[in-house]
């Protein structure tokens, strides 16, 4: 086998069938770490969030974090999952600088969460994605890797390791095989992490922001032979960092496997890595001796046994989850799936709610989140949310254009000022000096002088091809800079030449 | 019959990171062969239907409620490390996966 | 008589009536340290200037008026196996040789606020993996009625200390029976708390189900003071019992036996046992049935499956325990030479940091824990653990307290088991099932062994916090002995 070789898309899909997995961390926002009090605060200077028991100093001993176990417990039963009724922790044994007690405090055959499922649209469709189980462990320090030419591991001259990260509640969400993705399976892998992360959302458990790794995917794939019914030996890719690249390292990993499969080679049952930049995968590991992690139950903590009352409690305080939700937006706001969809896909949802909620109309709000804003998100390469404006703002500026005191083109110079930091809309129309011209005296001085300067123009209206009074419109607009109130420019400009629509 | 082998002991040995010398994998196999002979009496305990013991008593659900508590200062963190570098522990080069 | 002779009790009463004062009584214990430590070298660690400190800080507590327990004053050897902030820590290991803790454990913390003194870190065996002491990676430490003899172990120095008039008072820990077989071999009283009633935060692990702190003393009552100073409930450790500690100073005052039913552990005695020992035990036993107790024989099949049991648990909980010494964070790191992998580092260290009863330990505990081997060994141990702690409780339905030899044999001589790790493990027979169950236990002496004119021990075995039994049966034997001694046996042991 060439290494590097891949197999077009359409033909890899015409001769196998791909079988997906999917195991997601997400990094739970509780105030302190999983098993000891040190803050979990993202981009502390190094070392400043550690502890002896999150440093394994000698001696030191874990406790778990209630919040932790609760949000777990959530997260499962968000997932349709069911809830153990007695489980432990297991520790997960294998040397590694960044794990400081050489073993992963984490769960082994007695997840908290078991037996779910969530369900994704793509493509106008609804796949059932089945959750294996849920559940709750560590994360590892941070190694930064010194020397050699690419600050990668390999080459480097050593490494090092600032532990704060060390610690902090990871939830681990194992995936039943998916098959029957078939071409979609690249998108139904996306649907599915980006599924995951608005139920994160939506409890309140996680900002799961992938680009800080609060929310990292491992993805498996493999591939059987169209007809045959066995599946196929799987690679597992790490660390895949945005939903893009799920999608295209699912991709990449198809392509890659059914050119190996094809010119009669094997796949290895293996760790591989997604590389951004190439949107291909390479080989992880080698596994010289398989792993042997020696799971036995962590005796430093006690069995979880989650009183069924409290989590029937748990369970009945539950948000409104994401896909409930959009639909009843979608039946509110009276939108076509496409033009859901497409708010969904843009991650616009929860922001033009939050725009109605502080009393734009529906229409109005997902008019400017999906238009002038979406452009400024695309242009700039930053998130929708994390644009410098709030649904506040925006809703503030669909009431000034409903009073009348901005028009659309005047309204986009505001939110331009807006995210330029030039304060609040109402500040921006201030020092900007925005408003409409209201002036009946102001506005109809204007409209002399243009129908003076126009006298052609103005004498086809009067002869009745109001038609052209659009022309007049235009320069009273010009001539106001924009300021004028186009509608009652109109009106001013019929009533004066004593023509009527 | 041995109950272990050199080889297996030096897997062993591996897998527990210790680098131990030809002749003291010798001298370990032998012992552990011993020991391990000796303690597969367990065997002889008739606990098919005996749930195993993790713990030495019942306790269940012991948790701290999630409150910042104090750090240690990076001069106590770092102050027994063999090696440090702009506040981070500094540690030979990492064999291993690629990131 | 001199201050080291005293009771930790009487030492408490005296600061408290300001008829000495903490530093004097720490300066004579110093003095005695310096004079025979030569000869005993029980202690790792000892930095005159900080003890003394410490006593200088309870004396102004205590002139301040702050109200502080029977002990304040008093000083003590601490096992090297718990964290201290003003002392360096190293569990006897060469790995962490010279390490300074950024943390008091808990129980260290506790003496502190108690006003005990903190005179030293006591020897032990690396780890607390060994049952004489000899396994510290600086030096063995000796029995103080024969120089020749092992003090037990792992915690033979704070055995050792306490026998030798060197502390009134040691702290311990007991995993198989570290503290009742030191206990026994030497003279004194050792005390395995119920698992989860004292601490383990800053302990450090050997084998986190079974670690249990206690105390030493030289006789009941001041064990039963130095237990309820450092036990009860620490929210640092999950599997510390929220609840009282039992009134053991209560039941050490009220050495009352009449009416107690007293159970004989069949399993317990015969081929094996020196027959010193056998005769001091059954001496003890029928003089608890002339104080009024009901004895009773029981039998425990399954605790002849305990050592086995527990040669798996503990060495696969620890072979995990140790992970962290790894040459990275903190402790020695061999071979850094610029070239070598972290991996390899790694290795080097701990082949040159651990001495061969860790070693040995931490391979088979992987072995035992290894995927194929798990459901034979470590999965099969535990379900032992399971039977033997219903032993323990069908046991408990006829009896109120067990009884049985503290260890089969006197202190054996220094080298005679070192490389022979089984008949070294045999050392801890009849402690381990209180282990494996988490029940209470200790050793009180109950004679000199004809043979040798070694000390023996008598083991007493409570329920899970019913730690008070121990205590009263025990200064039950303690007080009945004394009478027929005209002393504590400590005083028949040789001049140092």
């Amino acid at each position: 086998m060439t290494a590097g070789t891949i197999m077009p898309y359409d033909e890899a899909l015409e001769r196998f069938e791909p079988v997906l997995g999917l195991e997601t961390h997400v990094e739970l926002g509780t105030r302190s770490k999983m098993f000891c009090g040190c803050k979990t605060t993202f981009g502390a200077p190094p070392n400043t969030q550690v502890c002896p028991t999150c440093l394994a100093f000698p001696g030191a001993l874990p406790v778990a974090n209630a919040q932790a176990i609760e949000s777990t417990i959530r997260i499962g039963l968000a997932l349709n999952c069911s809830i153990a009724e007695w489980c432990r922790f297991a520790r997960k044994n294998y040397f590694y600088p960044d794990m400081p007690k050489n073993y992963q405090i984490s769960q082994y055959d007695e997840p908290l969460c078991f037996d779910g499922y969530v369900d994704v649209e793509v493509d106008g469709k609804t796949v059932r994605i089945e959750i294996e189980r849920v559940h709750l462990e560590e994360d590892t320090g941070k190694s930064t890797h010194v020397g050699g030419a690419t600050g990668r591991i390999h080459g480097a001259d050593y490494s090092i390791v600032d532990y704060n990260r060390a610690g902090i509640p990871l939830v681990e969400i194992v995936t039943k095989p998916i098959p029957g993705a078939d071409r979609l399976a690249p998108e139904v892998a996306r649907a599915y992490v980006t599924e995951l992360r608005e139920i994160m959302r939506s409890l309140g458990v996680s900002d799961v922001r992938m680009e800080e790794g609060s929310l990292r995917c491992d993805v498996n794939v493999s591939l059987m032979p169209r007809g045959s019914s066995e599946w196929g030996t799987r690679t597992e890719t790490k660390n895949v960092n945005s939903l893009r690249s799920v999608e295209r390292a699912v991709r990449s990993e198809i392509e890659r496997q059914a050119a190996v499969l094809a010119g009669g080679g094997t796949i290895t049952q293996e760790t591989r890595h997604f590389h951004e930049d190439t949107g291909t995968t390479t080989s992880g590991r080698s596994k010289e001796e398989a792993q042997d992690y020696r799971y036995f139950p962590e005796p430093d903590l006690v069995p979880i046994a989650p009183d069924p009352a409290w989590v029937a409690e748990l369970k009945a305080a539950l948000p409104e989850l994401p896909s409930v939700k959009r639909k009843r937006l979608q039946a509110e706001w009276g939108l076509s799936d496409l033009d859901m969809q497409a708010m969904h896909n843009a991650d616009a949802i929860d922001l033009v709610e939050a725009t109605v909620a502080a009393g734009a109309p529906a229409a109005d709000a997902r008019k400017w989140w999906m238009g002038e804003l979406a452009r400024k998100s695309n242009e700039s390469g930053t998130p929708l949310a994390d644009l410098p404006i709030t649904p506040e703002q925006i809703a503030r500026v669909t009431e000034l254009v409903a009073s009348g005191a901005l028009n659309d083109k005047l309204a986009r110079e505001v939110l331009e000022g807006v995210l330029a930091g030039e304060g609040t809309p109402d500040e921006v129309v201030e020092r900007r000096g925005l408003k409409i011209v209201n002036d009946e005296g102001e506005l109809s001085a204007i409209i002399d002088q243009v129908l003076a300067d126009n006298a052609d123009a103005a004498e086809k209206v009067r002869s009745g091809k109001i038609a052209a009074a659009g022309a007049l419109v235009g320069g009273v607009m010009r001539a106001s800079k924009g300021k004028a109130d186009a509608a009652r420019a109109r009106q001013l400009i019929l009533e004066k030449l004593g023509v009527s629509e | 019959m041995s109950a272990i082998t050199r080889d297996e002991v030096a897997h062993l040995a591996r897998l527990s990171r210790l680098a131990l010398t030809d002749d003291e994998l010798d001298h370990y196999a032998t012992q552990l062969d011993a020991i391990i002979e000796s303690v597969a009496k367990v065997a002889e305990v008739a606990a098919e239907d005996v749930p195993p013991s993790s713990h030495a008593l019942p306790l269940t659900n012991v948790f701290r409620a999630d409150e910042v508590r104090q750090s240690l200062t990076p001069d106590q963190a770092l102050g027994g490390a063999p090696a440090v570098e702009d506040d981070r522990f500094r540690v030979p080069r990492i064999l291993g996966e690629e990131a | 008589m001199s201050l080291i002779r005293k009771t930790a009790a009487e030492l408490g009463s005296m600061i408290a009536a300001g008829e000495v004062s903490a530093v004097e009584v720490a300066e004579a214990h110093l003095d005695r340290m310096a004079e025979v430590e030569p000869k005993v070298q029980a202690f790792l660690h000892v930095d005159r200037e900080v003890t003394l400190e410490q006593a200088r800080a309870v004396d102004a507590r205590l002139r301040a008026g702050e109200k502080l327990g029977p002990l304040a004053g008093v000083p003590i050897a601490h096992k090297d196996i718990f964290t201290t902030r003003d002392m360096p820590t190293t569990a006897a290991s060469k790995i962490l040789e010279g390490w300074r803790p950024p943390y008091d454990a808990t129980v260290t913390a506790r003496l502190r606020e108690a006003g005990l003194v903190i005179l030293g870190k006591t020897n032990l065996d690396e780890f607390a993996m060994g049952s004489s002491t000899e396994n510290s990676a600086y030096h063995p430490t000796h029995n103080p009625w024969d120089l020749t003899k092992v003090p037990g172990g792992s915690s033979g120095g704070s055995s050792a200390a306490v026998a030798a008039y060197e502390a009134p008072l040691s702290t311990g820990t007991d995993t198989g029976g570290s503290i009742r077989q030191p206990a026994a071999v030497t003279g004194i009283v050792g005390m395995k708390p119920t698992y989860g009633g004292s601490s383990r935060y800053g302990l450090i692990a050997f084998a986190s189900s079974l670690d249990t702190p206690g105390p030493f003393a030289r006789n009941v009552l001041d064990a039963a003071l130095l237990h309820e100073a450092f036990s009860g409930y620490d929210p640092m450790d999950s599997t510390s019992i929220d609840a009282p500690v039992p009134s053991v100073v209560e039941a050490a005052k009220n050495p009352d036996v009449a009416g107690m039913r007293i159970g004989v552990v069949k399993e317990f005695a015969g081929e094996g046992y020196q027959a010193g020992v056998l005769a001091r035990y059954h001496e003890a036993v029928q003089l608890l049935e002339s104080l009024g107790a009901k004895v009773v024989e029981v039998s425990c099949p399954s605790f002849t499956t305990a050592l086995p049991a527990y040669y798996l648990i503990a060495p696969s909980e620890c072979s995990s325990n140790l992970a962290r010494f790894d040459a990275m964070r903190y402790g020695l790191r061999v071979g850094d030479d610029g070239t070598r992998s972290a991996e390899e580092v790694m290795a080097l260290t701990r082949a040159a940091g651990f001495g061969p009863e860790v070693k040995r330990r931490i391979m088979l505990g992987t072995y035992a824990l290894s995927s194929g081997y798990y459901d034979a060994y470590y999965g099969q141990a535990q379900k032992v653990r399971t039977v033997i702690a219903r032993e323990f409780e069908a046991a408990y339905q006829q009896v109120d307290v067990l009884v049985s030899p503290t260890t089969p044999t006197t202190a054996f001589p220094i080298g005679e088991r070192a490389d022979d790790p089984m008949a070294m493990y045999l050392a801890d027979l009849c402690t381990i099932p209180s282990n494996l169950a988490g029940n209470a236990a200790m050793s009180v002496p109950c004679g000199l062994a004809d043979e040798d004119g070694l000390p023996v021990g008598l083991q007493i075995m409570a329920p899970v916090l019913a730690d008070d039994r121990c205590y009263r049966v025990g200064a039950a034997v303690e007080q009945a002995l004394e009478s027929r001694w005209g002393g504590s046996l400590l005083s028949k042991a040789p001049q140092l």
